[in-house]
This record gives structure tokens, C-alpha cells and sequence, in this order.
């Protein structure tokens, strides 16, 4: 996005004409960034020293000088919130290189610390961001919606709401969230827990595709998702926005609100909150009962950013109440057979904004304190204590006493203390270490009266990492890291005599037995886990046009409380689930590059990368179990070893001042080479293409039009069959058969007026679905029950004041 | 700004002893409240002979155990017996009986009988606040002699009324057992 907006800006301000003589007609050109923040310095001054040449960075941060003869240079940069800077060149061909200043002015007003890890994230790996501006059109729905416009994450639904990211076919686990420099301990195992998240308390979304990112954990092999909130402006101000949006689809909508007092004495105190209220949503031929939710969320924060030094604090809330999809309440493998084969829900109900069960309530408190000491010409020092509460409910349909009860019932409390430094002094390389201390403690209530899915346990986690940066010249830059974790998972769980021995648990842990209750076993099993990551790249521009970055990265990932102890009947899920104690951790190598094509009219981003994961751990159906209430399919965790080859792309068109092309593409193919066959739910091949037409004077006036074309996923594990005890046989559950591809379209449109005062009302209209086609999504688990949403139409209005 | 340094330094030794402070005793066990381990299928013949007891029990639930399933005995030909249906949760001590349960609420549950072979029909013999039929009691006739199979579905939130199948009742399974009869 941000370099087709720096290929127009560029075209915008044309293409030099003079040329001083034969040997001169060399360019240099980039963008004068935020040492810190990346952000761009508008209005910073170059000069080439001894010549006559001198020049200042735009509204964008770029700068360009032309007809420069080979040679070394001497280029001095000043801006009035920076120090002034000399940096020495040497020109032999068309360069391209980004100046980093140390923005002091700017760095007191700096709210998010963990934003100057975010700066130097990696340079080799492959990562986007979306900005304020694209999140904000998804400020009625999720997070997981959002990252789905970048190329190469999708995400696995359980109907419209509950959303996980999904990046390069990986999730879970795989993907850690950050969320302003905390990372996120809110039950990331299970397919239904989408990130406990509100997306409308952040300034920017960053994603690396890949565990390259180190000093946020070594286990992204799926990729690391970076939210950061906005910065605090410099001056003694009062600001905020207002945003609300209404939602044709759900017939309801979102308010989020924001207000920061900042003082020029570098204290600054912010508040924000959202509220979103949805009913039951629509597909195009029914009512999808019991799909409603509500979401409120908020944050209060505040500290002193000085130069020196800094602190600030953080508590937020996030609280969830999301209803799913009555028809997706199973009973038994026969109910599942009728569901699949009757092609619409077996429950339809007037539209209503009730909740009932199944439905799920999720609290999600989060508290950080964080503090910085900067050491003049060495480095920074930073700590930060972080505390996160997680309290999940989930409730089905019960009889009796037992209706309102939850069926599951886990409150996950963790603390981490975590301290980093980074020397940052050169300009020439860079090194960056820290350490991070986890504890965590889940307690599984007893009282909802069915047997835990995940058990008490307690986690004790250590890591500890090393990141290099070296810039050889302008065109090279290398980058290195090296991370350990160690992690200890003590558990206490409840096995039916019957589970241990069928498993073989029997012979392999007998030593985890502490209480034999006759019909169960109280088991006590400890495990640790020694994971090492790596990760080696570079990041080469050979000229203005070309970029090439490569990257491998070595991660590991110890299991999870639900890969290693799920046992028993997930009730919304309506299925048994199977953890297995011997699963150890998985190692993925991935080999990832990017490569950068960039003209005035046109250009391109090619991304291939090969994942080679061993002891990849994977959940899926085997068969079924028998019990009073019929039979149930089962759902086991395996490690096998796996890989995944995958090419994301995107490029633009310009086709005229007013008229711009965007289009993109993903494809990964999943296998698992122990068993050779396809790994399960692995996204399908995606082309979207989208045609803008914009025009400045119109009051910033914008229109796109936007096409999704999403294939069938021909590669899917073989069905199971199971014994349908109302058929009396076997049959074949069409499980894994992937739904039919889909062609979807939407469009959007933007205009701002200036009210004044600093004011700004900027409304959009935009659809999405358009046509209201049918279609179901591979990777969302209502797929067997009923269609996806259809025609969504959402007008938003937002005011900054 | 020793202040903060200190704030910090005592947060972070809280931390350490409030993770040492975590008791380590062991967790309740659940106990469990809805589970069905066994249904019986009590089979009185009209007019004497003897009765027949259907059982299908799965005593670890949703363990990997399958339920087992018996007959006390072979049912008479052309013969109508009185049933009725008794739902236990025996991993309590002593059982629950759940038919009670489905009894209090019978507006929403309905038993659904299927049948083949040698069995010809069953028919409701009881019958919720609303009129409509539960299947707690019923009646089932034999045909002639030779083998049948009786299944035996508990719906919960059925569409009542409706047409005895269990397309037609839809709603939710609680229990679903088929038991093999032989017909003499």
C-alpha cells in the first residue's frame, strides 16, 4: 500500500528533465523516517555538501536528487525537531535509501516504547502494516477482518464474528498478537477463540509472515501480529475522534471514541472506548439464528515521555458476548450427517437481537506498566511488567437445572516481566537483547458440571534473545537473531480410567498418577520444553526500482494446553477432542523472499516461501466414539511432518491521475509428507482485484469497486467413514469435502469536509456482497450448517477533532 | 524517577511471589450433573408373560468405551407390550434418574421410536401439558417371528407437534440407542 502511494507520489511530482552531463545521471532517492517510529519527517532539509544541490523531504518523507555524477558524497539532513545529521555516500548507481533521524521532539510524545522494536521488527522478512485509515473500515467487525486485506493471511471463522487470523495457512498458536508491546494470553488454542482484541483501539496492524521477529517470541512459525496504538502529539493539546458505523447486516453498529490531553511537560493521559451491538445476521436466503453480539471495550492510559527517560501504564478491558449459530448445536454424528446433507439450517427463527446459547462470553483484562532509560550514545533500557486476566464462558443448550450454566468455565491469569536493551548508536549496525519471564495460571471451575476440556495447570516460561542489524553499505543490510525459550507446563487432570488405557497412557505415564478415584485418575503431568530460534536474512536495494529481501528462520513451538490435554466432549463443537501427551514441540524452517518491482504506471511484489515443519501439530476428524447419546465424530491432535509452499502477490496499475488498479493474489499448498495427503484447512488459491477512482478537489471524493474471487481447495484430506447408528451402516461423512469457490463484489466510497477548528467529518458508504450471493467459505467451521453472510451495507461517519 | 524504578522493581517481586504463593492442591473432580450412562426399555406384555428389560449402558460416558447394549430375553409374536423408559446417570452414587427431569420438562422432549424387522409399530401412551405425545410410556406390537431392531431417540427442543420422525422432530439428541431383538 505504502509504496504504491510513494510510486504516485513520485509520479505526481514528475520525472526530471536536466541532465548536467554524460556521467551525471544518477539518481538518489528515499525517504527521511522517525528513527524510531518509521513515521515519515515532512519538511526535512537535504544538502549535498560541496555541490549545489540541496532539496526537502514532502508531505510523504521522500526526497530525490537527480543528475548526480558517481562519486562519494558528504549529504547533511536537518530538520527543526532533529539533530542535524552528516552521512557520508557513495554513489555508483541509481540509489534508493531511507535517512533515520533521531526525532527528539517527537520521540518525547512517543506512547508506545515497544514501537522502536517495532522500527527494526526485521528487515529480511516479509511484513505489512495496515494503517488507521483501512482499519478503521472495519471498526464493526474484527480484527481477523481487517488483516484479511493483506496478502497471504486469511482467516478460519466460526460464522461472521469469531474470527482468527491465519497467516500463510498457519493459526492458532502460531500467530502471536501484540497488543500495544503485550503478548496476548487470551486462549489462542481453540479454533472458536478469536483474539480478545478490539480493533478500534489501534493506530496501525503490523504482520511479518514468519518467526522472524524474535524479540517477540520464538514460536510465530504461523507469523506475529503487531498492534500499536497511536502516537501522542508534541504539543499541549486536547484531540480526539469519534466514529460510528451502521451495519445493514446485523441491523446495528459501532461507536468508538477517543480523547488524549497531552501537555508539552511530556505527561500525556488518554482514554478510549467502543461499543458494538449486532443482531442475528442475514444470508441471502434465511436468517442465521443466534448470530448476534455485543462487544465493549476500553482503554485508560497514561505517562511522562521524556528523552532520558519515560513511563507509562495501561489497563484496558475487552469483553466479548458472541452468539453462534443455533443450527451449528449438533447432537450426534446423524445430526451432523443431516446438517451436511440438507444444505440449509435445521433452525430458522425471526430475525431478533436476542443472544441465546450456544454462545460464548469473554472478559479480557489487560494492566502493563512500562518504563525507559536512555543512555546517551549507547543505547536504551527498557522493563515492563504486564498482567493479563482472561475469563471465558462458554454455553450451550442445557436442560434442567443446568440451563444458564456454563459448559466451559477457564479464567488463564498471567504475568510477565520482560526487559530489553538496544544498542542503537551506530548507524551502522545494531544489537538488540532482552529477557522475558512468564508465569501462568489456569484454573478450569469445576462447577459448570461437565468434564474439563483444558485442565488447571500452571506454565512457567523463560526466553531470552539476541538481534543483530549490520548495514554494509546503502544497498545492503543484514540481520541476524538467535532466541532460547525454555517452558515448564505443570497440569492436574482428571483421566477416565478407561481414556488413560485406551490412550496407552498406562504404560508410558504411569509415573503421573497421584490418586486413583475408581472410575478416574488424578494426574499430575509436568513437562518442559528447551526451544531455539534463529533467524538470518538481508535486505538488498540494487536500484530505485528493485528490492530483493530473503530470509530463513529456524522456530520451534512447544504444544499447547490443547494439543497436549484436550480430552473429552467439546460441547459447541459437538465433537470429542483428543490432545495426545506425546506430542513435542515443532521446528519449521522457513525459507521466505520478497521481491519489489516498482514503476510510475505499474508495479510488483512477488512473495514465495517454503515452510518445512517437523512434529506439525494438526487436529482432525478420525472417526468416531460411541456413547448413550449416539456416536460422535472424533477429533485427534497428531504431530506429522509437514510443509508448505506458498506465493502471495499483489501490484498496482496506474492508469491515469484519477483511475488506479490494485490486485493481489495467495496461494499455499499444505502436505503432510509422513502420510502424503493434503494437510486440513489450508486456505484456497484467492485473486482480488480492485479499481479505484479518486479525486482530490472532489472533497478528497473516492470510489472503488472491489472483486473477490476465491477457488474450491481440491487439496483436503480423504473423509471418514463412520456407522450411522440411525442408518444402521457405514457411511461416508463429508467432513473435509471443501465447499464450491465463490466470485464476490463490493464497493466503497469516501468524502471529507473540513468543518474547521481542526475538525474534520469524513462519511463513507460501502458494501460489501453486493449481488447477495450464495456461498459458503472453507475455512469457517458453520460451513456444514449454513452460507455465509450476504449483502452488508455500511455507512460510517467519522469526526476528528 | 526512582520512584518509578521502584514501582517497578516491586511489581516485579510481587509477580514472583504471587506465583510462588499459588497453591498446588489438587483440583475438584466434576461432577457431572447431565450425563445419561444407562437406558433401560421396560417391556410389559398385555394380558402376562414375561417382561422384557432392554438396557444400553455406557458407564464412562463420553469415554472411549462404547455402551454396552443387552436383552433380558426374546419378545412373543403378534404380541403388544406396555413400555415404558427409565434414563439413569449412574456415575452418581446413588443414580439419578433423569426421566424425571425429561418428565418436568415434556413440552420440550419427545422420544422418537424407529423400528424394523419384526417389530411392527409403537405407539405413544403419554402425553405432555400441551396434548402432544412424550414417549416416556408407550405401547409396542409385534409382528411375526424373526428379527427386528427398536431405536430409541430422545430429542430435546423438538418441533412439537410433528410426525413422529426423526426428520420431522428435528431439535437436539440427548440420547439415541438401537437394540437388536429377536422375535419368537
Amino acid at each position: 500500500m505504502r509504496n504504491i502511494f510513494l510510486v504516485f507520489l513520485i509520479l505526481a511530482l514528475g520525472l526530471p528533465t536536466g541532465v548536467s552531463s554524460q556521467d551525471c545521471r544518477l539518481a538518489l532517492q528515499g525517504s527521511v523516517i522517525d528513527f524510531h517510529d518509521k513515521s515519515p519527517l515532512v519538511g526535512a532539509t537535504l544538502v549535498l555538501l560541496n555541490t549545489d544541490k540541496a532539496t526537502v523531504s514532502d508531505i510523504d518523507g521522500t526526497y530525490r536528487f537527480t543528475g548526480l555524477c558517481p562519486g562519494d558524497y558528504e549529504i547533511e539532513i536537518s530538520h527543526p525537531e532533529c539533530r542535524t545529521t552528516l552521512y557520508p555516500l557513495t554513489l555508483s548507481s541509481d540509489t534508493n535509501f531511507d535517512f533515520k533521524l533521531e526525532h527528539h521532539v517527537e520521540l518525547l510524545e512517543e506512547v508506545d516504547v515497544i514501537g522502536d522494536a517495532i522500527m527494526d521488527k526485521t528487515n529480511s522478512a516479509q511484513e505489512v502494516t495496515l494503517e488507521k485509515n483501512v482499519l478503521e473500515r472495519f471498526s464493526s467487525a474484527s480484527l481477523g477482518d481487517a488483516l484479511k486485506e493483506l496478502n497471504g493471511v486469511s482467516s478460519l471463522n466460526t460464522g461472521a464474528n469469531i474470527v482468527k487470523p491465519v497467516i500463510h495457512g498457519l493459526n492458532g498458536s502460531r500467530v502471536l498478537i501484540l497488543n500495544d508491546g503485550v503478548r496476548m494470553q487470551d486462549m489462542e488454542w481453540g479454533d472458536e477463540h478469536a483474539p480478545n482484541v478490539d480493533i478500534n483501539a489501534a493506530g496501525s496492524v503490523s504482520v511479518i509472515k514468519g518467526a522472524s521477529a524474535l524479540q517477540f517470541g520464538g514460536d510465530a512459525i504461523g507469523g506475529v501480529v503487531v498492534m500499536e496504538p497511536e502516537r501522542v502529539r508534541a504539543t499541549d493539546s486536547l484531540y480526539g475522534q469519534t466514529l460510528l458505523s451502521g451495519v445493514t447486516n446485523g441491523r446495528g453498529g459501532t461507536l468508538a471514541s477517543s480523547l488524549t490531553r497531552s501537555f508539552e511537560s511530556g505527561w500525556f493521559v488518554r482514554g478510549q472506548g467502543s461499543l458494538k451491538i449486532l443482531g442475528d445476521q442475514e444470508a441471502p436466503d434465511y436468517v442465521l439464528s443466534n448470530t448476534g453480539m455485543r462487544e465493549r471495550a476500553g482503554y485508560f492510559q497514561f505517562g511522562n515521555q521524556q528523552l532520558e527517560w519515560g513511563f507509562n501504564a495501561r489497563y484496558s478491558i475487552y469483553q466479548s458476548d458472541i452468539a453462534i449459530l443455533r443450527a451449528s448445536h449438533i447432537g450426534n454424528v446423524d445430526d451432523l450427517i443431516r446438517s451436511i446433507n440438507s444444505g440449509q439450517p435445521l433452525i430458522i427463527r425471526p430475525f431478533t437481537y436476542d443472544l441465546d446459547s450456544p454462545r460464548q462470553e469473554v472478559t479480557h483484562h489487560l494492566g502493563k506498566v512500562e518504563f525507559y532509560r536512555r543512555f546517551e550514545g549507547v543505547g536504551k533500557w527498557q522493563l515492563q511488567y504486564d498482567f493479563q486476566d482472561n475469563r471465558r464462558f462458554e454455553y450451550d443448550v442445557r436442560v434442567g437445572d443446568d440451563r444458564g450454566t456454563p459448559s466451559i468455565d477457564l479464567n488463564l491469569t498471567t504475568h510477565t516481566f520482560s526487559t530489553d536493551f538496544k544498542w542503537d548508536a551506530s548507524t551502522r549496525y545494531e544489537l538488540h537483547t532482552g529477557l522475558v519471564m512468564r508465569y501462568q495460571d489456569n484454573f478450569a471451575n469445576p462447577a459448570t458440571g461437565v468434564r474439563r476440556l483444558i485442565p488447571d495447570y500452571e506454565k512457567y516460561d523463560l526466553g531470552g534473545f539476541l538481534i543483530g542489524e549490520l548495514r554494509l553499505n546503502s544497498k545492503w543490510i543484514l540481520d541476524s537473531g538467535v532466541r532460547y525459550d525454555f517452558s515448564r507446563i505443570d497440569a492436574q487432570k482428571f483421566y477416565q480410567n478407561s481414556r488413560w488405557e485406551e490412550r496407552g497412557y498406562d504404560e508410558d505415564f504411569q509415573q503421573f498418577v497421584k490418586e486413583d478415584l475408581g472410575t478416574q485418575l488424578l494426574t499430575n503431568p509436568v513437562f518442559d520444553y528447551h526451544n531455539i530460534s534463529l533467524s538470518v536474512g538481508t535486505k538488498y536495494d540494487w536500484d530505485l526500482r528493485h528490492s530483493l529481501r530473503i530470509n530463513y528462520a529456524l522456530s520451534q513451538r512447544a504444544p499447547n494446553p490443547s494439543e497436549l490435554f484436550s480430552d473429552g466432549l467439546h460441547h459447541s463443537a459437538a465433537r470429542i477432542e483428543l490432545g495426545d501427551l506425546r506430542i513435542g514441540s515443532e521446528s519449521s524452517h522457513k525459507f521466505a523472499a520478497s521481491f519489489e518491482y516498482r514503476k510510475d504506471d505499474w508495479g510488483l511484489l512477488l512473495e514465495p516461501y517454503a515452510n518445512f515443519i517437523n512434529d506439525f501439530i494438526l487436529l482432525e476428524p478420525t472417526g468416531v466414539e460411541f456413547t448413550i447419546r449416539g456416536a460422535f465424530p472424533v477429533w485427534e491432535y497428531r504431530s506429522t511432518n509437514a510443509y508448505l509452499l506458498g506465493m502471495d502477490g499483489s501490484g498496482y496499475v496506474n492508469w491515469s491521475d484519477s483511475f488506479r488498479s490494485d490486485l493481489g493474489f495467495a496461494m499455499v499448498k499444505g502436505k503432510d509428507t509422513s502420510r502424503d495427503q493434503a494437510l486440513i484447512n489450508i486456505p484456497p488459491a484467492n485473486f482480488w482485484h480492485r479499481l479505484n477512482f479518486f479525486r482530490d478537489d472532489w472533497n478528497g471524493f473516492e470510489f472503488s469497486v472491489r472483486g473477490d474471487w476465491v477457488l474450491r481447495q481440491n487439496e483436503f484430506p480423504p473423509n471418514i467413514f463412520v456407522f450411522s447408528p440411525e442408518q444402521q451402516q457405514e457411511v461416508l461423512l463429508e467432513i473435509n469435502t471443501p465447499p464450491r469457490g465463490y466470485l464476490i463484489f463490493g464497493f466503497r466510497t469516501q468524502m471529507e469536509f473540513d468543518l474547521g477548528n481542526a475538525s474534520l467529518l469524513t462519511t463513507s458508504l460501502s458494501a460489501s456482497n453486493i449481488f447477495n450471493s450464495r456461498y459458503r467459505d472453507y475455512l469457517n467451521r458453520q460451513r456444514f450448517f449454513a452460507d455465509n453472510v450476504g449483502r452488508n451495507i455500511m455507512l460510517q461517519v467519522k469526526l476528528n477533532y | 524517577m526512582k520512584k518509578i524504578q521502584s514501582i517497578v522493581l516491586l511489581l516485579a517481586i510481587s509477580l514472583f511471589l504471587s506465583s510462588c504463593s499459588n497453591d498446588d492442591g489438587a483440583p475438584e473432580p466434576v461432577n457431572e450433573e447431565e450425563i445419561i450412562t444407562t437406558v433401560t426399555v421396560t417391556l410389559v406384555p398385555q394380558g402376562g408373560g414375561s417382561t422384557i428389560v432392554l438396557e444400553s449402558r455406557d458407564l464412562d460416558g463420553d469415554g472411549p468405551n462404547a455402551p454396552e447394549v443387552t436383552a433380558s430375553g426374546n419378545l412373543a409374536a403378534n404380541a403388544v407390550y406396555d413400555g415404558s423408559i427409565v434414563l439413569l446417570n449412574e456415575t452418581e452414587t446413588p443414580a439419578e434418574n433423569i426421566t424425571t427431569e425429561v418428565a418436568a420438562e415434556a413440552a420440550e422432549h419427545q422420544f422418537i421410536f424407529g423400528t424394523s424387522g419384526s417389530i411392527a409399530s409403537v405407539s405413544y401412551a403419554d402425553q405432555d401439558e400441551n396434548g402432544n405425545p412424550v414417549g416416556i410410556l408407550f405401547e409396542l406390537a409385534t409382528g411375526v417371528a424373526g428379527n427386528g431392531t427398536l431405536s430409541v431417540t430422545l430429542r430435546h427442543e423438538p418441533l412439537k407437534p410433528n410426525d413422529g420422525t426423526l426428520a420431522g422432530a428435528g431439535g437436539e439428541t440427548d440420547v439415541a440407542q438401537t437394540f437388536a431383538v429377536t422375535v419368537e
